[in-house]
């Protein structure tokens, strides 16, 4: 699992290159801590090429989301794979977790 | 009375030979020249043994009567294998095999699953197979073996006459064989597989007279006749039982080299996984309990599929806690943003995560266990359904890509016996070009040489000492083409340099020597009994470098698991002019057999050679130039043309 970051005007985009398990879970966690540390609370994390998501996966994305908000911003996701849209579906994360076509739509609209 | 001579010339054959070759070890070797002289004594050992074998083949030579009638209500299926061969081929041999007398079910089995053939098969009412869905792109599809197992599933003749896509068979082939079934022991017949579009002189060395006559009569004398992949009748009973003996080693085997991996791999992820979670810890403690049971269990000797089923429950509780778990958190997590933000999280409140999500969540394929891969793979391999292949009991073996003798020999391995009917019953075509020749032969010795070394006949428990042997003999024939290199490189080596193998040609070698060669062709021509076997004897010499090809890319299959190369053999001539490249290695080696033959007689004007080393080496430099003259013909060969013969041509209209 690879992560990088990249802050654009209105808010900071994350990838999550590789699979998002048990393993690799935490390192999200605290990534994410890390870029909202660091200033920006509005995050994007981009699943374009998180190929596999299981139960702790998920539950750092959602621990992710709770950061985001405590900062006083938000994290929205983009560019969900099958597998994954598959989880959040299932989980009825889908109600939590708006999936947006890319990472630009994520914050188009506020 | 034949019998009487054939032995009479192995035990001549066998005394000369030793008498030679011990000789040879014990007072010929010129040591100064070691690097030859050795290489040559241990080629002319390899030939002392391979006649030796030979001869023991054909001391228990078999001519049997005909069969005894058959059973009136034993149920055939007769299966076309097929591939990518001509449809038009395929049915004229669906369309015989129809024709069969005795009362059976035709199948074509369609590796090629082409709905053209299908509509053809239905079109004449016959049976019409192809890959079950098992057959996914995970699993091997292990070729022919994999064909016939996958119809063995969907029909239930007790017999299995199998047939190539190009092997015409002849109305009475049943009846002539099935009555050897009536022995309830008989696994297997095998007929003989002729080839009608050969011409007399047989420029291929398609046509195998010696195989599929003294030879296979011969191991047939010591229970060892094998399985030759068609024109052949197999007991389904048999099979099957190899099936499911092969299926309880096979998961066996799995399950305990998967628990005599776990320790390591439970400590792996120790290491790698985040130990900071404690739940994780805890799965891991889980598995580790649960496969250290599972060993006691397996020593205990209970079932496998008790063992199996308690390891799998015992792990799929502790990762559904694990996933429970997270669920907690995250739900929890939840809780607290809309304690935060009240409303913004959704107007039915926090979604909760129902049971069958974490039931889903748990499975095999979306598990958090899954991230510790050497774990997963361990629990994996943990079971009894064989994922790993696409149907748990596999008939034909698939050890090698000559499933046939492999099969034959887990069968003579079991207690079952085989017969060799001479007698040709069913007519097939051979490949037309030397460049699917070569492929073919190429095929067969990789083939065998894969079973030598996954289960070699000679340590092969439950064999016959003699059926050991017998098997041996056939791979020990495809090591060849090394003995070959040799005989070529000698009498070069003497020819341009001086250098001499032996100490010296004198009245001692030729004594030793020529009796043993005169019993060795006596012996080909009395076991032969009048039948052709030069051709042979050239392509074994000749066609040295597929030999070596084929020794060492099954090797590298076996021990390094490396891809053959496997090709299937095309049936239709292969397009294009004489294919000269094929054939460069033997190019290579009668350029230099020539210019050795005219530099020796140079050095012999010269005096720089003696006459009788050059004369014995000039005729040895002949004798090899004639064996490989078979490939210039071979490569110049256009394909077969059937004489023209007014009669036949009018009696023919079908064309087959």
């Amino acid at each position: 699992m690879e992560f990088s970051h990249e802050v654009k005007d209105s808010y900071a985009e994350v990838r999550a290159d590789g699979r998002l398990n048990m393993v690799s879970a935490p390192k999200l966690r605290e990534y994410v801590t890390d870029v909202i540390a660091g200033g920006s609370s509005r995050i994007v994390v981009n699943l374009e090429k998180t190929g596999f998501m299981d139960s702790s996966g998920l539950g750092a994305l959602i621990g992710c989301l709770k950061a985001a908000r405590q900062a006083g911003g938000d994290l929205r996701i983009a560019s969900v794979q099958p597998q994954v849209k598959m989880v959040l579906e299932l989980t009825s994360m889908d109600r939590v977790l708006t999936s947006y076509a890319s990472p630009e739509e994520a914050f188009s609209n506020d | 009375m034949t019998r009487f001579w054939t032995r009479l010339v192995v035990v001549l054959t066998v005394i000369f030979g030793l008498n030679y070759v011990a000789w040879r070890w014990a007072a010929s070797l010129n040591w100064d020249a070691w690097w030859i002289a050795v290489p040559l004594v241990v080629a002319e050992t390899y030939s002392l043994i391979d006649v030796m074998l030979f001869g023991m083949t054909v001391w228990k030579l078999k001519i049997r009567k005909a069969a005894p009638a058959p059973p009136h209500d034993a149920t055939v299926d007769v299966f076309i294998t097929t591939y990518n061969e001509d449809l038009d081929m395929v049915m004229t041999t669906a369309l015989a095999a129809q024709k069969i007398r005795h009362p059976h079910s035709t199948w074509i089995l369609d590796d090629g699953a082409r709905p053209e053939l299908k509509a053809l098969a239905e079109e004449h009412g016959l049976g019409y197979v192809t890959r079950s869905e098992d057959w996914t792109a995970n699993v091997p599809r292990h070729a022919k073996a994999g064909n016939l197992n996958n119809a063995l599933m969907v029909t239930h003749g007790e017999f299995l006459l199998i047939l190539d896509a190009d092997q015409i068979p002849e109305p009475d082939i049943l009846e002539k064989t099935l009555g050897y079934f009536n022995n309830r022991r008989v696994a297997l017949v095998q007929t003989p597989q002729y080839f009608s579009n050969v011409p007399a002189d047989d420029p291929l060395g398609s046509q195998a007279p010696l195989f599929y006559g003294p030879i296979q009569q011969g191991k047939d004398g010591w229970n060892a006749a094998f399985f030759c992949g068609s024109n052949a009748i197999l007991r389904r009973e048999a099979l099957m039982q190899l099936g499911l003996v092969g299926y309880v080693k096979e998961t066996e085997k799995s399950i305990r080299r998967a628990l005599a991996a776990s320790r390591s791999a439970i400590r792996q992820a120790r290491k790698s996984a985040d130990m900071d979670t404690p739940l994780v810890a805890d799965v891991l403690d889980q598995v580790e309990a649960a496969t250290r049971e599972a060993q006691e269990q397996l020593a205990a000797g209970e079932p496998l599929s008790e063992i199996t089923y308690r390891v799998r429950r015992r792990v799929d509780l502790a990762v559904q806690t694990l996933v429970q778990a997270d669920v907690s958190a995250l739900q929890a997590d939840l809780e607290e943003i809309a304690a935060m933000e009240l409303a913004h999280v959704g107007e039915a409140g926090v979604p909760v995560v129902a049971d069958d999500a974490v039931q889903r969540m748990s499975a095999r394929d979306w598990s958090p266990l899954g991230a510790l891969e050497s774990v997963q793979a361990v629990l994996d391999a943990l079971n009894v359904e064989r994922n790993d292949e696409a149907q748990p009991v596999m008939p034909l073996a698939t050890i090698s890509v000559t499933e046939d003798m492999a099969t034959a020999m887990r069968m003579h391995a079991m207690g079952w016996e085989s017969v060799y009917h001479h007698e040709v019953l069913a007519y097939g075509l051979a490949p037309e070009d030397i460049a699917t020749m070569l492929t073919q032969r190429l095929r067969w010795a990789q083939g065998t040489i894969q079973v030598l070394l996954r289960e070699n006949p000679l340590v092969q428990k439950g064999l016959k000492i003699g059926q050991r042997l017998m098997y041996f003999a056939t791979m020990w024939t495809y090591l060849s083409g090394y003995a070959a290199v040799i005989y070529f490189a000698a009498p070069i080596i003497y020819l341009l340099l001086g250098i001499l193998p032996v100490t010296s040609l004198s009245w001692d070698f030729f004594i030793r020597f020529i009796p043993f060669m005169i019993a060795n062709q006596l012996l080909f021509a009395v076991a032969g009994r009048g039948i052709p076997t030069w051709r042979g004897q050239q392509y074994s010499l000749a066609l040295f470098p597929t030999w070596i090809k084929a020794c060492s890319t099954a090797a590298k299959n076996v021990w390094f698991g490396r891809p053959l190369g496997f090709a299937v053999t095309p049936k239709a001539r292969q397009s294009g002019g004489p294919s000269w490249s094929l054939i460069r290695p033997q190019l290579v080696v009668a350029g230099l057999l020539a210019i050795a033959a005219v530099v020796g007689i140079i050095r012999l004007v010269t005096g720089l050679a003696e006459p009788l080393g050059t004369l014995v080496n000039v005729a040895w430099v002949i004798f090899d130039l004639v064996v490989m003259s078979i490939l210039v013909r071979a490569v110049l060969y256009k394909g077969f043309e059937p004489a023209v013969d007014v009669e036949a041509g009018e009696r023919e209209p079908d064309g087959v």
